[in-house]
């Protein structure tokens, strides 16, 4: 009996199907639907029998769930089993329902970290930043790169799993997977806190002190030479007594106090005391409210 | 506004299946504000609303079977609401009709929340359909059901988007003309905080005594106002490679350190 293999057509066409994971996720057994589904090219090139092909249908129909992403070596080492199989090597059932559970668990432990929560927020930082003042390289750049990203890791990785086939699962317990991590929650955490610092704004209005300053202190408006030469002489005391010489009097509001502190010292305060919460149980959803309901009254109290 | 509604639904049938897909990204605000303020002729609030709630956004992940608060329908509906408030004219002024959008947002992402579980829970009968063509090694029939659950995800946002598409712009206009400043206001002040709660649902996830002082580090550099973003990912990659560059290191000498034919320690330093 010939030898079947899998052709790189039919692992691209997986890879293709395989972006559709989720979409039957279910409360049973959750990405089992996408799976099957994308398994379809290559149980259509490896079985030609009516039971066998039915058999492999149910067999990729069993309860699956991970990280969308880091399904894809799954996927690659699953290819290889099967081929095995359809070339008559011993391989059970249970053989690959084990490898496709017992690499679920440590990869999506490497997906959210790397995809969800530093891949994404700063590539979506990044486009937001742009997007702020209405720019359209912002959501551009965030769709480009992200699928870039996405699609070769997709397509690499799935090859990686196919070509190492069941050896994978040794390397799952090295070190590269753990420094993986590591590196993305220290580059994570370091620019959630740039993020804090940028984007979570807290105003606080009130004034704590009115001081009339003493002559010279600002400029003296009246006493400016008449037409250009004026403008001159504002700029120039301007520069050298800094925004605080606008005026007679000078103002120091709260805000002004807190960021000769730390700028943002706010900001961060608030972002800890959600770390607690949500921690604590509370849902976001009810923490946003409750920061909408903060704004509102903070407003009507003229405080923020 | 007859063909832009046509659009509308289409980008909100993309974001709603990709809220469950998580690929293509068709879902995340700057996204899909950005393609619906395209195709409605206000591209440019579209893209600012997009990047203000992207910035909420940045942590709501879907990960194992929890589910986040609902991006998909957030900014469908909230660019669908501005779009209606800059009226033809622009009858509202348009930072206004982005900040009441972004207040709206929230609520609306809960809604999706709901939504979101009840097609999940849809998809149980239809695995089932699965189940039986998989018996008769029927591939069509497995596709065909994998494809409407799809589809059925694509409806989630697509309905509300296109009924919120029938309400006249007259009574959006109206309602955000009639909302008083101290409302608005305070939306504005409440919308510049919630983004912390996106950001502590993300430090949560990868906070560990070890990485914290990374945090500190970003949060005081980023007070630095030339630094751009792209400087201080490049920044954040420098410090995370030499940091664990040097823990290595250090590794490496202490078993060195403690002798070269221990074997205890050498299994410790493989773990």
């Amino acid at each position: 009996m010939a030898e079947v293999k899998l052709s790189k057509k039919d692992r691209m066409s997986v890879a293709w199907r395989h972006q559709f994971l989720q979409g039957s996720w279910n409360y049973e057994r959750m990405q089992n639907g996408g799976w099957c589904y994308a398994m379809i090219p290559a149980i259509k090139a490896l079985y030609k029998d009516k039971d066998q092909q039915a058999a492999a249908l149910k067999r990729h129909l069993e309860f699956y769930n991970t990280h969308p992403y880091v399904s894809a070596p799954i996927i690659g080492v699953t290819l290889a089993l099967e081929e095995e199989r359809a070339n008559g090597a011993p391989v059970e059932d249970q053989a690959i329902q084990g490898v496709k559970v017992g690499m679920m668990g440590p990869l999506a432990g490497v997906g959210d970290p790397v995809f969800w929560f530093t891949v994404r927020p700063i590539l979506g930082a990044l486009g937001a930043s742009m997007a702020l003042s209405g720019n359209i390289v912002g959501p551009l750049l965030f769709f480009i790169l992200w699928n870039v990203i996405r699609m070769a890791f997709l397509w690499y990785t799935q090859e990686f799993g196919y070509n190492v086939g069941s050896e994978i699962a040794k390397d799952l317990s090295g070190g590269l997977l753990g420094k993986v991590t590591e590196i993305a929650s220290i580059l994570g955490m370091f620019i959630i806190g740039a993020l804090v610092q940028r984007w979570v704004s807290i105003t606080f209005t009130p004034v704590v002190s009115t001081v009339t300053q003493a002559e010279g202190a600002y400029i003296d408006w009246a006493a400016l030479p008449a037409g250009s030469e004026g403008i001159k002489s504002a700029l120039e005391q301007y520069s050298a007594l800094g925004p605080t010489g606008l005026n007679v009097e000078k103002v120091t509001t709260l805000q002004g106090n807190l960021d000769q502190l730390i700028p943002g010292l706010a900001a961060v305060l608030l972002t800890l005391l959600c770390c607690r919460l949500l921690k604590k149980g509370i849902s976001p959803i009810a923490i946003i409210l409750a920061l909408f309901a903060v704004g509102i009254v903070g407003r009507l109290l003229n405080f923020m | 506004m007859g063909i832009s509604i046509v659009f509308v639904v289409l980008v909100a049938f993309l974001a709603g299946m990709e809220g469950i897909l998580d690929e293509f990204q068709f879902h995340q605000p700057l996204v899909a504000c950005t393609l619906i303020g395209i195709v409605t002729g206000h591209p440019t609030e579209g893209i600012i609303l997009g990047g203000s709630l992207q910035m909420i956004a940045l942590g709501w992940a879907n990960v194992g079977a929890a589910v986040a608060p609902d991006a998909a329908l957030a900014s469908v509906a909230s660019a669908i609401i501005m779009v209606k408030g800059l009226g033809e004219g622009g009858a509202v002024d348009p930072m206004n009709a982005i900040n009441t959008a972004i207040a709206l947002a929230v609520p609306l992402s809960v809604a999706g929340l709901f939504l979101t579980m009840l097609c999940r829970t849809i998809a149980i009968p239809m695995v089932h359909f699965m189940d039986a063509a998989a018996e008769k090694a029927d591939f069509r029939g497995v596709e065909l059901w994998q494809i409407l659950a799809i589809c059925l995800q694509g409806i989630r946002i697509a309905i509300p988007a296109a009924m919120l598409c029938m309400i006249p712009a007259e009574a959006v206009t109206a309602m955000l003309q009639a909302m008083p400043e101290w409302l608005q206001g305070g939306m504005a002040v409440g919308g510049g905080m919630v983004a912390a709660v996106g950001y502590a649902m993300v430090i949560n996830m990868m906070a560990t005594a070890e990485v914290w002082p990374f945090f500190v580090l970003g949060f005081v550099l980023a007070a630095l106002g030339e630094l751009t973003l792209i400087a201080l990912g490049a920044l954040g990659i420098s410090i995370a490679l030499i940091y664990i560059g040097l823990k290595d290191l250090a590794k490496q000498g202490g078993g060195a350190g403690g002798g070269s034919g221990d074997p205890l320690g050498d299994i410790l330093n493989d773990y």
